[in-house]
Protein backbone atom coordinates (compact mmCIF):
# COMPACT_ATOMS: atom_id res chain seq x y z
CA UNK A 1 0.00 0.00 0.00
CA UNK A 2 1.27 3.69 -0.84
CA UNK A 3 0.26 6.72 1.35
CA UNK A 4 0.17 9.95 0.13
CA UNK A 5 -0.37 12.82 3.01
CA UNK A 6 -1.15 16.51 1.70
CA UNK A 7 -0.95 19.64 3.68
CA UNK A 8 -2.46 17.28 6.68
CA UNK A 9 -3.60 19.46 9.84
CA UNK A 10 -5.03 17.65 12.93
CA UNK A 11 -5.43 17.36 16.46
CA UNK A 12 -7.48 17.47 19.53
CA UNK A 13 -9.92 20.26 20.37
CA UNK A 14 -8.73 23.36 19.26
CA UNK A 15 -4.91 23.23 19.16
CA UNK A 16 -3.53 21.53 16.26
CA UNK A 17 -0.83 19.67 16.77
CA UNK A 18 -0.09 18.53 12.90
CA UNK A 19 0.21 21.54 10.85
CA UNK A 20 0.13 20.84 7.11
CA UNK A 21 2.28 17.93 6.81
CA UNK A 22 3.23 16.27 3.99
CA UNK A 23 4.72 12.79 3.74
CA UNK A 24 4.73 9.89 1.00
CA UNK A 25 5.28 6.33 1.62
CA UNK A 26 5.99 4.11 -0.94
CA UNK A 27 4.39 0.59 -1.17
CA UNK A 28 6.60 -2.05 0.43
CA UNK A 29 8.76 0.62 2.08
CA UNK A 30 9.73 1.19 6.01
CA UNK A 31 9.38 4.81 6.87
CA UNK A 32 10.42 5.89 10.45
CA UNK A 33 8.83 9.47 11.65
CA UNK A 34 11.35 10.57 14.83
CA UNK A 35 10.09 13.47 16.80
CA UNK A 36 9.80 14.42 20.66
CA UNK A 37 7.01 13.33 22.99
CA UNK A 38 3.47 15.46 21.77
CA UNK A 39 4.76 16.48 18.59
CA UNK A 40 1.94 15.16 16.82
CA UNK A 41 3.34 11.45 15.89
CA UNK A 42 0.77 9.64 17.58
CA UNK A 43 -2.03 11.87 16.28
CA UNK A 44 -0.24 11.16 12.51
CA UNK A 45 -1.14 7.30 12.88
CA UNK A 46 -4.73 7.78 14.04
CA UNK A 47 -5.23 9.75 11.15
CA UNK A 48 -3.96 7.45 8.95
CA UNK A 49 -5.48 4.75 10.61
CA UNK A 50 -9.08 6.58 10.21
CA UNK A 51 -9.53 6.70 13.77
CA UNK A 52 -9.26 10.56 13.67
CA UNK A 53 -10.69 12.79 11.18
CA UNK A 54 -8.44 15.50 9.89
CA UNK A 55 -9.02 18.78 9.79
CA UNK A 56 -7.38 19.68 6.95
CA UNK A 57 -5.58 18.20 3.77
CA UNK A 58 -5.56 14.88 2.54
CA UNK A 59 -4.77 10.93 3.35
CA UNK A 60 -4.36 9.01 0.57
CA UNK A 61 -4.49 5.79 0.85
CA UNK A 62 -3.72 3.83 -2.46
CA UNK A 63 -4.70 7.04 -4.26
CA UNK A 64 -7.92 6.94 -2.23
CA UNK A 65 -8.71 9.37 0.37
CA UNK A 66 -9.06 7.69 3.96
CA UNK A 67 -12.59 7.40 5.43
CA UNK A 68 -12.95 5.70 8.68
CA UNK A 69 -10.98 2.30 9.87
CA UNK A 70 -10.07 -0.64 8.03
CA UNK A 71 -8.68 -4.11 8.48
CA UNK A 72 -6.02 -3.28 5.60
CA UNK A 73 -4.16 -0.67 7.94
CA UNK A 74 -3.36 -1.98 11.49
CA UNK A 75 -2.36 -0.04 14.23
CA UNK A 76 0.21 -1.50 16.51
CA UNK A 77 -0.19 0.30 20.11
CA UNK A 78 2.19 1.31 22.48
CA UNK A 79 0.68 -0.47 25.45
CA UNK A 80 -0.25 -3.74 23.65
CA UNK A 81 -4.35 -3.07 23.26
CA UNK A 82 -5.19 -6.86 23.50
CA UNK A 83 -8.23 -7.57 25.22
CA UNK A 84 -7.53 -8.46 28.93
CA UNK A 85 -10.45 -11.20 28.76
CA UNK A 86 -8.46 -12.87 26.05
CA UNK A 87 -6.03 -15.60 26.36
CA UNK A 88 -2.93 -14.89 23.81
CA UNK A 89 -4.43 -17.40 21.43
CA UNK A 90 -7.69 -15.75 21.30
CA UNK A 91 -6.12 -12.21 21.17
CA UNK A 92 -4.67 -13.57 18.21
CA UNK A 93 -7.48 -15.17 16.06
CA UNK A 94 -9.57 -11.65 17.28
CA UNK A 95 -8.80 -10.04 13.40
CA UNK A 96 -10.07 -13.49 11.64
CA UNK A 97 -12.86 -14.14 14.00
CA UNK A 98 -13.94 -10.28 13.10
CA UNK A 99 -14.28 -11.42 9.59
CA UNK A 100 -15.83 -14.76 10.12
CA UNK A 101 -12.81 -16.97 9.74
CA UNK A 102 -14.00 -20.59 10.57
CA UNK A 103 -12.92 -21.16 14.45
CA UNK A 104 -10.67 -24.37 13.57
CA UNK A 105 -8.90 -22.49 10.90
CA UNK A 106 -8.06 -19.69 12.72
CA UNK A 107 -6.91 -21.79 15.38
CA UNK A 108 -4.76 -23.22 13.24
CA UNK A 109 -3.21 -19.81 12.15
CA UNK A 110 -3.05 -17.98 15.35
CA UNK A 111 -1.22 -20.69 16.66
CA UNK A 112 1.56 -20.55 13.87
CA UNK A 113 1.70 -16.43 14.45
CA UNK A 114 2.37 -17.46 18.22
CA UNK A 115 4.64 -19.96 17.19
CA UNK A 116 6.83 -17.10 15.02
CA UNK A 117 7.11 -14.76 17.69
CA UNK A 118 8.63 -17.72 19.60
CA UNK A 119 5.70 -17.80 22.06
CA UNK A 120 4.40 -21.13 21.61
CA UNK A 121 3.53 -23.15 24.69
CA UNK A 122 1.85 -19.60 26.01
CA UNK A 123 -1.11 -20.10 24.23
CA UNK A 124 -3.78 -20.15 27.04
CA UNK A 125 -1.98 -17.55 29.59
CA UNK A 126 -4.16 -14.50 29.90
CA UNK A 127 -2.40 -10.87 28.82
CA UNK A 128 -1.83 -10.16 32.87
CA UNK A 129 0.02 -13.50 33.26
CA UNK A 130 2.99 -12.35 30.73
CA UNK A 131 5.37 -9.81 30.88
CA UNK A 132 5.38 -6.45 28.95
CA UNK A 133 7.68 -8.13 25.97
CA UNK A 134 5.41 -11.24 25.31
CA UNK A 135 2.52 -9.18 25.74
CA UNK A 136 3.74 -6.83 22.68
CA UNK A 137 4.73 -9.97 20.94
CA UNK A 138 1.41 -11.50 21.24
CA UNK A 139 0.56 -8.36 19.72
CA UNK A 140 2.21 -8.22 16.92
CA UNK A 141 1.28 -11.80 15.95
CA UNK A 142 -1.60 -10.61 16.22
CA UNK A 143 -1.05 -7.87 13.81
CA UNK A 144 0.27 -10.22 11.62
CA UNK A 145 -2.40 -12.26 11.82
CA UNK A 146 -4.74 -9.74 10.90
CA UNK A 147 -2.92 -9.52 7.17
CA UNK A 148 -3.08 -5.79 6.91
CA UNK A 149 -1.35 -4.01 3.80
CA UNK A 150 0.01 -1.16 5.57
CA UNK A 151 1.33 -1.22 9.71
CA UNK A 152 1.05 2.01 11.63
CA UNK A 153 3.53 1.26 14.74
CA UNK A 154 3.55 3.79 17.29
CA UNK A 155 6.32 3.20 19.54
CA UNK A 156 5.68 -0.11 19.80
CA UNK A 157 8.85 -1.26 22.10
CA UNK A 158 9.11 1.68 24.07
CA UNK A 159 8.11 0.16 27.34
CA UNK A 160 10.46 -2.87 26.73
CA UNK A 161 13.97 -3.81 28.17
CA UNK A 162 17.08 -2.62 25.78
CA UNK A 163 17.62 -6.53 25.17
CA UNK A 164 13.79 -7.51 24.23
CA UNK A 165 14.06 -3.92 22.19
CA UNK A 166 16.63 -4.98 20.04
CA UNK A 167 14.79 -8.85 19.41
CA UNK A 168 11.54 -7.71 18.72
CA UNK A 169 13.10 -5.14 16.72
CA UNK A 170 14.59 -8.22 14.41
CA UNK A 171 11.46 -10.14 14.47
CA UNK A 172 9.46 -7.50 13.39
CA UNK A 173 11.64 -6.37 10.70
CA UNK A 174 11.99 -9.80 9.24
CA UNK A 175 8.64 -10.44 9.15
CA UNK A 176 7.66 -7.20 7.57
CA UNK A 177 10.37 -7.40 4.69
CA UNK A 178 9.10 -11.29 4.45
CA UNK A 179 5.36 -10.07 3.41
CA UNK A 180 6.77 -6.77 1.96
CA UNK A 181 4.48 -4.73 4.49
CA UNK A 182 4.27 -0.58 4.16
CA UNK A 183 5.28 0.51 7.63
CA UNK A 184 4.59 3.56 9.03
CA UNK A 185 6.84 3.31 12.49
CA UNK A 186 6.79 6.28 14.88
CA UNK A 187 9.30 6.74 17.83
CA UNK A 188 11.64 9.13 19.78
CA UNK A 189 14.59 6.72 19.82
CA UNK A 190 17.13 8.17 17.46
CA UNK A 191 18.98 4.86 17.15
CA UNK A 192 15.73 2.83 16.63
CA UNK A 193 15.38 5.09 13.42
CA UNK A 194 18.50 4.49 12.29
CA UNK A 195 18.49 0.54 12.89
CA UNK A 196 14.82 0.28 11.13
CA UNK A 197 14.58 2.45 8.77
CA UNK A 198 14.14 2.73 5.19
CA UNK A 199 14.08 6.67 5.17
CA UNK A 200 13.40 8.42 8.08
CA UNK A 201 11.21 11.54 8.71
CA UNK A 202 11.77 14.01 11.42
CA UNK A 203 8.26 16.05 12.38
CA UNK A 204 8.40 19.56 11.98
CA UNK A 205 12.02 19.59 9.87
CA UNK A 206 10.94 16.82 7.38
CA UNK A 207 12.93 14.03 5.54
CA UNK A 208 16.65 13.70 6.72
CA UNK A 209 19.08 11.19 6.16
CA UNK A 210 19.22 8.08 8.12
CA UNK A 211 22.30 8.41 10.21
CA UNK A 212 22.34 9.21 13.59
CA UNK A 213 24.28 12.87 13.55
CA UNK A 214 21.63 13.60 10.57
CA UNK A 215 18.40 12.77 12.37
CA UNK A 216 19.68 14.02 15.93
CA UNK A 217 20.62 17.57 14.53
CA UNK A 218 17.01 17.55 12.80
CA UNK A 219 15.51 16.38 16.12
CA UNK A 220 17.30 19.28 17.96
CA UNK A 221 16.67 21.77 15.53
CA UNK B 1 -6.45 -21.56 61.46
CA UNK B 2 -8.58 -23.29 64.16
CA UNK B 3 -8.38 -20.88 66.66
CA UNK B 4 -9.73 -18.46 64.25
CA UNK B 5 -12.03 -20.77 63.94
CA UNK B 6 -13.07 -21.47 67.71
CA UNK B 7 -13.02 -17.44 68.43
CA UNK B 8 -15.61 -16.91 65.69
CA UNK B 9 -17.99 -19.92 67.10
CA UNK B 10 -17.61 -18.84 70.47
CA UNK B 11 -18.23 -15.17 69.19
CA UNK B 12 -21.74 -16.37 68.02
CA UNK B 13 -22.15 -18.86 70.93
CA UNK B 14 -22.40 -15.68 73.21
CA UNK B 15 -24.01 -13.50 71.04
CA UNK B 16 -26.93 -16.58 71.39
CA UNK B 17 -26.66 -16.71 74.91
CA UNK B 18 -26.56 -12.80 75.64
CA UNK B 19 -30.24 -12.92 73.62
CA UNK B 20 -31.50 -16.07 75.56
CA UNK B 21 -30.06 -14.56 79.20
CA UNK B 22 -31.52 -11.32 78.70
CA UNK B 23 -35.24 -12.16 77.23
CA UNK B 24 -35.73 -15.68 79.36
CA UNK B 25 -34.47 -13.73 82.88
CA UNK B 26 -37.19 -10.64 81.46
CA UNK B 27 -34.24 -7.98 81.50
CA UNK B 28 -35.93 -4.51 81.23
CA UNK B 29 -32.89 -1.55 80.93
CA UNK B 30 -34.55 1.55 79.02
CA UNK B 31 -34.49 -1.47 76.14
CA UNK B 32 -37.33 -4.04 77.03
CA UNK B 33 -35.98 -7.14 75.91
CA UNK B 34 -39.04 -8.50 78.14
CA UNK B 35 -40.95 -8.05 75.17
CA UNK B 36 -38.91 -10.35 73.23
CA UNK B 37 -39.15 -13.86 72.64
CA UNK B 38 -36.08 -15.88 73.53
CA UNK B 39 -33.46 -17.76 71.55
CA UNK B 40 -34.91 -20.74 72.50
CA UNK B 41 -38.61 -20.05 71.37
CA UNK B 42 -37.45 -18.57 68.17
CA UNK B 43 -34.99 -21.82 67.30
CA UNK B 44 -38.36 -24.13 68.45
CA UNK B 45 -40.69 -21.54 66.23
CA UNK B 46 -38.37 -22.13 63.23
CA UNK B 47 -38.16 -25.89 63.60
CA UNK B 48 -41.93 -26.11 63.60
CA UNK B 49 -41.99 -23.49 60.52
CA UNK B 50 -40.01 -26.17 58.29
CA UNK B 51 -42.56 -28.36 58.50
CA UNK B 52 -44.97 -26.28 57.11
CA UNK B 53 -45.67 -26.11 53.60
CA UNK B 54 -46.62 -22.36 54.54
CA UNK B 55 -43.26 -21.24 54.95
CA UNK B 56 -42.33 -22.87 51.70
CA UNK B 57 -45.17 -20.81 49.91
CA UNK B 58 -43.67 -17.51 51.35
CA UNK B 59 -40.58 -18.40 50.57
CA UNK B 60 -41.61 -19.21 46.58
CA UNK B 61 -43.50 -15.72 46.37
CA UNK B 62 -41.02 -13.58 47.59
CA UNK B 63 -38.15 -15.65 45.72
CA UNK B 64 -40.29 -15.61 42.30
CA UNK B 65 -41.21 -11.52 42.79
CA UNK B 66 -37.28 -10.95 43.44
CA UNK B 67 -36.26 -13.29 40.66
CA UNK B 68 -38.89 -11.34 38.42
CA UNK B 69 -38.41 -7.78 39.59
CA UNK B 70 -34.24 -8.52 39.51
CA UNK B 71 -34.04 -10.31 36.16
CA UNK B 72 -35.89 -7.08 34.28
CA UNK B 73 -34.02 -4.85 36.05
CA UNK B 74 -30.52 -6.68 34.95
CA UNK B 75 -31.92 -6.71 31.43
CA UNK B 76 -33.09 -3.21 31.32
CA UNK B 77 -30.29 -1.51 33.28
CA UNK B 78 -27.50 -3.51 31.98
CA UNK B 79 -29.09 -2.30 28.16
CA UNK B 80 -29.82 1.33 28.73
CA UNK B 81 -26.46 2.18 30.75
CA UNK B 82 -24.68 1.07 27.78
CA UNK B 83 -27.06 2.94 25.51
CA UNK B 84 -26.88 6.15 27.62
CA UNK B 85 -22.89 6.03 27.67
CA UNK B 86 -22.50 4.83 23.96
CA UNK B 87 -24.58 7.49 22.21
CA UNK B 88 -25.28 10.58 22.90
CA UNK B 89 -28.36 11.17 21.32
CA UNK B 90 -30.05 8.63 23.19
CA UNK B 91 -28.26 9.52 26.46
CA UNK B 92 -29.82 13.42 25.83
CA UNK B 93 -32.95 12.03 25.31
CA UNK B 94 -33.29 9.38 28.20
CA UNK B 95 -30.53 10.44 30.67
CA UNK B 96 -32.81 13.44 32.21
CA UNK B 97 -35.96 10.90 32.63
CA UNK B 98 -34.17 8.61 34.92
CA UNK B 99 -32.35 11.50 36.57
CA UNK B 100 -35.75 12.63 37.93
CA UNK B 101 -36.65 9.62 38.82
CA UNK B 102 -33.98 7.92 40.64
CA UNK B 103 -34.00 10.49 43.66
CA UNK B 104 -37.19 8.71 44.45
CA UNK B 105 -36.82 5.61 46.90
CA UNK B 106 -38.33 3.02 44.78
CA UNK B 107 -40.36 2.40 48.14
CA UNK B 108 -41.61 5.58 47.77
CA UNK B 109 -43.52 4.37 45.03
CA UNK B 110 -45.90 1.90 46.50
CA UNK B 111 -48.94 4.02 46.05
CA UNK B 112 -48.70 4.53 42.42
CA UNK B 113 -47.72 0.69 42.00
CA UNK B 114 -50.77 0.02 43.95
CA UNK B 115 -53.02 2.42 41.58
CA UNK B 116 -51.36 1.93 38.44
CA UNK B 117 -51.34 -1.97 38.02
CA UNK B 118 -54.16 -4.39 38.43
CA UNK B 119 -53.12 -6.95 40.53
CA UNK B 120 -50.39 -6.25 44.11
CA UNK B 121 -48.25 -9.17 42.99
CA UNK B 122 -47.35 -7.22 39.45
CA UNK B 123 -46.87 -3.93 41.92
CA UNK B 124 -44.64 -5.63 43.80
CA UNK B 125 -42.30 -6.63 40.98
CA UNK B 126 -42.40 -3.17 39.57
CA UNK B 127 -40.88 -1.83 42.97
CA UNK B 128 -39.00 -4.71 42.86
CA UNK B 129 -37.46 -3.82 39.31
CA UNK B 130 -37.18 0.12 39.95
CA UNK B 131 -35.50 -0.54 43.22
CA UNK B 132 -32.33 -2.52 41.57
CA UNK B 133 -32.74 -1.04 38.35
CA UNK B 134 -31.14 2.00 38.86
CA UNK B 135 -27.97 0.59 40.84
CA UNK B 136 -27.41 -1.42 37.55
CA UNK B 137 -28.05 1.17 35.72
CA UNK B 138 -25.47 3.71 36.77
CA UNK B 139 -22.80 0.75 37.50
CA UNK B 140 -23.04 0.04 33.86
CA UNK B 141 -22.94 3.46 32.41
CA UNK B 142 -20.28 4.12 34.38
CA UNK B 143 -18.34 0.77 33.13
CA UNK B 144 -19.02 1.86 29.79
CA UNK B 145 -17.71 5.02 30.10
CA UNK B 146 -14.40 4.08 32.09
CA UNK B 147 -13.22 1.74 29.57
CA UNK B 148 -9.80 2.26 28.06
CA UNK B 149 -10.24 3.71 24.63
CA UNK B 150 -7.55 1.17 23.42
CA UNK B 151 -9.49 -1.87 23.25
CA UNK B 152 -12.19 -0.37 21.25
CA UNK B 153 -9.73 1.14 19.28
CA UNK B 154 -7.57 -1.95 18.40
CA UNK B 155 -10.77 -3.68 17.23
CA UNK B 156 -11.71 -0.44 14.83
CA UNK B 157 -8.63 -0.81 13.29
CA UNK B 158 -8.95 -4.77 12.78
CA UNK B 159 -12.13 -3.98 11.07
CA UNK B 160 -14.17 -4.23 13.60
CA UNK B 161 -17.99 -2.84 12.76
CA UNK B 162 -19.61 -0.97 15.56
CA UNK B 163 -21.70 -3.89 16.37
CA UNK B 164 -18.59 -5.87 16.60
CA UNK B 165 -17.42 -3.41 18.76
CA UNK B 166 -20.28 -3.42 21.22
CA UNK B 167 -20.24 -7.54 21.40
CA UNK B 168 -16.55 -7.75 22.00
CA UNK B 169 -14.86 -5.16 23.72
CA UNK B 170 -17.92 -2.90 25.62
CA UNK B 171 -20.01 -5.87 27.01
CA UNK B 172 -17.35 -7.88 28.33
CA UNK B 173 -14.98 -4.81 29.22
CA UNK B 174 -17.85 -3.60 30.95
CA UNK B 175 -19.08 -6.72 33.35
CA UNK B 176 -16.89 -6.15 36.18
CA UNK B 177 -18.67 -2.95 36.77
CA UNK B 178 -21.74 -4.52 35.84
CA UNK B 179 -21.97 -6.95 38.17
CA UNK B 180 -20.69 -4.51 41.06
CA UNK B 181 -24.28 -2.93 40.15
CA UNK B 182 -25.86 -6.04 40.14
CA UNK B 183 -24.71 -6.66 43.51
CA UNK B 184 -25.80 -3.52 45.28
CA UNK B 185 -29.19 -4.02 43.00
CA UNK B 186 -29.88 -7.40 44.66
CA UNK B 187 -29.37 -5.81 48.50
CA UNK B 188 -31.54 -2.68 47.06
CA UNK B 189 -33.91 -5.37 46.01
CA UNK B 190 -34.67 -7.35 49.32
CA UNK B 191 -34.87 -3.84 51.19
CA UNK B 192 -37.79 -3.19 48.53
CA UNK B 193 -39.41 -6.71 48.08
CA UNK B 194 -40.16 -6.95 51.68
CA UNK B 195 -41.12 -3.45 52.86
CA UNK B 196 -43.33 -4.40 49.52
CA UNK B 197 -44.81 -6.96 50.83
CA UNK B 198 -45.07 -5.36 54.19
CA UNK B 199 -47.71 -2.97 52.85
CA UNK B 200 -49.63 -4.99 50.29
CA UNK B 201 -48.75 -8.50 50.38
CA UNK B 202 -51.12 -11.24 50.74
CA UNK B 203 -48.08 -13.69 51.01
CA UNK B 204 -44.12 -13.89 51.26
CA UNK B 205 -41.61 -13.37 53.91
CA UNK B 206 -42.25 -9.83 54.58
CA UNK B 207 -46.08 -10.13 54.17
CA UNK B 208 -45.56 -13.42 57.35
CA UNK B 209 -43.54 -11.28 59.15
CA UNK B 210 -45.50 -8.40 59.59
CA UNK B 211 -48.81 -10.10 59.89
CA UNK B 212 -47.12 -11.92 62.68
CA UNK B 213 -46.27 -8.95 64.69
CA UNK B 214 -49.76 -8.17 63.88
CA UNK B 215 -51.22 -10.83 65.65
CA UNK B 216 -48.67 -10.51 68.56
CA UNK B 217 -46.44 -13.74 67.39
CA UNK B 218 -43.26 -12.37 68.25
CA UNK B 219 -41.45 -16.08 67.43
CA UNK B 220 -42.72 -15.57 63.62
CA UNK B 221 -41.73 -11.64 63.83
CA UNK B 222 -37.79 -12.72 64.72
CA UNK B 223 -38.28 -16.41 62.43
CA UNK B 224 -39.18 -14.23 59.23
CA UNK B 225 -36.50 -11.45 60.57
CA UNK B 226 -33.87 -14.79 60.28
CA UNK B 227 -35.60 -16.01 56.77
CA UNK B 228 -35.22 -12.59 55.25
CA UNK B 229 -31.36 -12.54 56.39
CA UNK B 230 -30.82 -16.00 54.65
CA UNK B 231 -32.48 -15.10 51.29
CA UNK B 232 -30.32 -11.84 50.71
CA UNK B 233 -27.59 -13.66 51.83
CA UNK B 234 -27.81 -16.73 49.24
CA UNK B 235 -28.74 -14.48 46.72
CA UNK B 236 -25.91 -11.70 46.97
CA UNK B 237 -23.99 -15.24 47.60
CA UNK B 238 -25.26 -16.05 44.06
CA UNK B 239 -24.78 -12.79 42.02
CA UNK B 240 -20.90 -13.00 43.71
CA UNK B 241 -20.40 -16.06 42.34
CA UNK B 242 -22.01 -15.52 38.78
CA UNK B 243 -19.38 -11.92 38.87
CA UNK B 244 -16.73 -13.68 39.66
CA UNK B 245 -16.71 -16.60 37.21
CA UNK B 246 -17.58 -13.75 34.36
CA UNK B 247 -14.60 -11.48 35.66
CA UNK B 248 -11.85 -14.20 36.18
CA UNK B 249 -9.32 -12.25 33.76
CA UNK B 250 -9.44 -9.42 36.25
CA UNK B 251 -6.29 -9.11 38.31
CA UNK B 252 -6.60 -10.61 41.47
CA UNK B 253 -8.65 -13.37 40.59
CA UNK B 254 -7.10 -16.62 41.21
CA UNK B 255 -7.19 -18.47 37.82
CA UNK B 256 -8.59 -21.94 38.04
Amino acid sequence: MSVRIEGLTAGYGRSAVLRGLDLVVAEGELLVVVGPSGCGKSTLLRVVAGLLPGTAGRVLVDGVPVRGTSRDRALVFQDDGLLPWRDALRNVELPLALRGVPRAERRVRARGWLDRVGLAGFERHLPRELSGGMRQRVQLARTLAQEPRLVLMDEPFGALDARTRSAMQELVMAVLRETGTTTIFVTHDVDEAVRLGDRVVVLGAGEVDVRREAILAAVMG
Amino acid sequence: MARRWVLRVVSLAAGLLLWQVLTASGVRLWLRFDQLPTAVEVAERFARQLTRAEFYGDLGSSLARIGLGFLLAAVVGTALGVVVARSRVLGDLVQPLLEVVRPIPAIALVPIAILLFPTDEQGIVFITFVAAFFPILVSTRHAVRALPTTWEDALRTMGGSRRQVLVRVVLPGALPGVFGGLSVGMGVAWICVISAEMISGRYGVGYRTWQAYTVVDYPGVVVGMVTIGLLGRVTAGVVELLGRRATRWLPGEARS
